[in-house]
């Protein structure tokens, strides 16, 4: 089997007349966590998108698990076990929590042992299982953002940025979901700007800059390498906790 | 489900049948507000097609007029073809012809319905401006359709023999045909809400109208609901077109687009997209119509654009807004 569940190869995408992505090479590796960190208009979130078909690649190829996606419509793609959680979160917020977590399951009735782990993670879900979703803060947001990806097992998720403006408790049991789902062998894609997340969850690492990616390798090596994260970043990694 | 409930666009209404009361006697406000009910509830069946396709698909089309004028002249087509029955004053056969108008109006309405999206609609969707040329060509050309279909001349069509007439609840005269608007209309709001609010598919509506990518991105085939949402929208149009057709007595191309102001204004004042609002709003014109042609003629044709202005100048985005992300 392929060690590789999702590749891109050379993708271009337009948005209108811009052009964002010049042609991104990226491999995500099964059962792993893999970090997409760049600097802010790098291409990061239009990449994330362009593999969910939302935005469809001008160029180039996208293989998940050997078939080629690229140009495939968006459900279509997601049915195929991909679950994404983009940088807004996508709740619906006229809808309760319950049925924001209906919609993301596959059928209409739960996985009780599934929606018992979610619970775990964010107890505040269960409280406010018959609230309104818009009713809720934004960390709250987040959590059900990642809870109706972890809902049912996924073969792949996508996460857009999930810490961005969160207090660090949250973080942290947002951490400890994703380090879970890592264990379970979910393959991961990550965006993240928060360095402590990055370090704490991620296997691999690709940064991105002006629609490229620029350097691909193990977190760890970037992590214990102060120079090339400047190089790479134009900042240490321990010096932006 | 527990939710911080906006009281004062739900106060309107009640608050609208107490001044008429206030202004008028007890028998005179009875027989008005069924008449605006009723009304309301024809009207009602107009816009919540037309809000529905507003709210998920973010399509604004000036043809949904043409599809009342179909769904009127189907059912008088209809009741034509069953003269005995329409003529036996018996409940359940003046009921049936009834109902059997309404099934073949849904049926014609939503199969155009499903023509027109297809050959019009699925090209412009993302451009209002396209949208709004596009369907007003396509209103044209629909009234000429009927026109070459049914005549020039508008057709005379009597209501079932039972359900002419009226009946006298505390001391006012009610006419039967509205009563029976009311419950037709209270039945298919209850319908649509039960859908929208207990099922997969509903859900799917209602998320749509929020956020189409994320729905898209769960894994669901949005543009399949499109095209269920549009021809179900066409099918209420043809609905309210049946109702009202056989209510005037004598139906004309131009029966639906007349009403369209209207409906417009019911869709503005509801907040554009929702059905709640819709139904509300809808009420609320019959209610203003028939107060103000009682009360203040000179104001009457003019005093449901005087009510949208008031609700817009206290709530800019409608009774009802939906929160679109």
């Amino acid at each position: 089997m392929d060690d590789a569940l999702l590749n891109l190869a050379g993708v271009v995408t337009n948005i209108g007349a811009y052009h964002i992505l010049h042609g991104v090479d990226l491999t995500v590796r099964r059962g792993r966590v893999t970090m997409l960190l760049g600097r802010n208009g790098a291409g990061k979130t239009t990449t994330l998108r362009s593999i969910m078909g939302l935005w469809k690649p001008r160029a180039g190829s996208v293989r998940f698990d050997g078939a080629e996606i690229a140009g495939s419509e968006t459900p279509d793609i997601a049915r195929r076990g991909i679950a994404y959680v983009p940088e807004t979160m996508g709740i619906f917020s006229q809808l309760t929590v319950a049925e924001n977590m209906r919609l993301a399951a596959t059928t209409s009735r739960f996985d009780e042992a599934r929606l018992e782990d979610v619970f775990r993670f964010f107890p505040i879900l269960k409280t406010k299982w018959h609230d309104r979703a818009g009713l809720m803060s934004g960390g709250q947001k987040q959590m059900l953002a990642v809870a109706r990806a972890i809902v049912e097992e996924r073969r792949l998720m996508i996460i857009d940025e999930p810490t961005k403006g969160l207090a660090p408790s949250v973080i942290d049991d947002l951490i400890a979901c994703i380090l879970e789902q890592k264990a379970r062998g979910t393959t991961i894609l990550l965006v993240e700007q928060n360095f402590h997340m990055a370090r704490s969850v991620g296997d691999d690492v690709a940064v991105m800059d002006n629609g490229r990616v620029i350097h691909a390798g193990s977190m760890a090596d970037l992590a214990g390498d102060e120079s090339l994260q400047t190089r790479l970043l134009g900042l240490s990694l321990d010096s932006h906790q | 489900m527990k939710s911080a409930i906006d009281w004062p666009p739900r106060l309107v209404l009640p608050l609208l049948l107490l001044a008429g009361l206030l202004a008028m006697n007890f028998t005179t406000w009875l027989t008005l507000s069924v008449a605006g009910v009723a009304m309301g509830m024809m009207l009602f069946l107009m816009a919540s097609g037309l809000t529905l396709i507003f709210g998920l698909m973010d399509v604004i089309t000036f043809a949904h007029g043409a599809f009342v004028s179909l769904g009127a002249y189907v059912a008088t087509d209809v009741v034509a073809r069953m003269p005995e029955l329409a003529a036996s004053g018996s409940w359940p056969a003046s009921l049936s012809v009834l109902a059997a108008a309404i099934a073949v109006a849904i049926v014609v309405t939503g199969l155009a319905g499903w023509v027109f999206e297809v050959v019009i609609i699925r090209r412009v969707y993302g451009s209002h401006l396209r949208q709004i040329l596009i369907t007003v060509g396509g209103l044209i050309v629909a009234q000429e359709l009927l026109v070459a279909v049914w005549g020039a001349n508008p057709i005379p069509v009597a209501k079932p023999l039972a359900l002419q007439g009226s009946v006298e609840i505390l001391g006012a005269a009610i006419e039967i045909y509205r009563l029976v608007a009311v419950g037709l209309g209270l039945a298919v709001y209850g319908g649509l809400y039960l859908i929208l609010a207990r099922t997969r598919l509903g859900l799917m509506v209602r998320a749509g109208v929020e956020n189409i990518e994320m729905v898209e991105s769960l894994g669901f085939r949005v543009k399949r609901l499109f095209v269920g949402v549009f021809i179900a929208g066409c099918a209420l149009a043809g609905v309210g077109g049946a109702l009202w057709g056989i209510y005037q007595g004598l139906v004309t191309p131009a029966i639906g687009p007349e009403m369209m102001i209207l409906v417009f204004i019911i869709l503005i004042m509801g907040g554009m997209g929702s059905v709640g609002g819709a139904f509300i709003a809808a009420i609320l014109v019959g209610l203003v119509t028939n107060y103000t042609g009682f009360l203040l003629p000179k104001l009457a044709l003019g005093s449901n654009i005087l009510l949208m202005v008031g609700i817009l100048l206290w709530r800019p985005r409608g009774l009802f807004p939906l929160v679109k992300s």
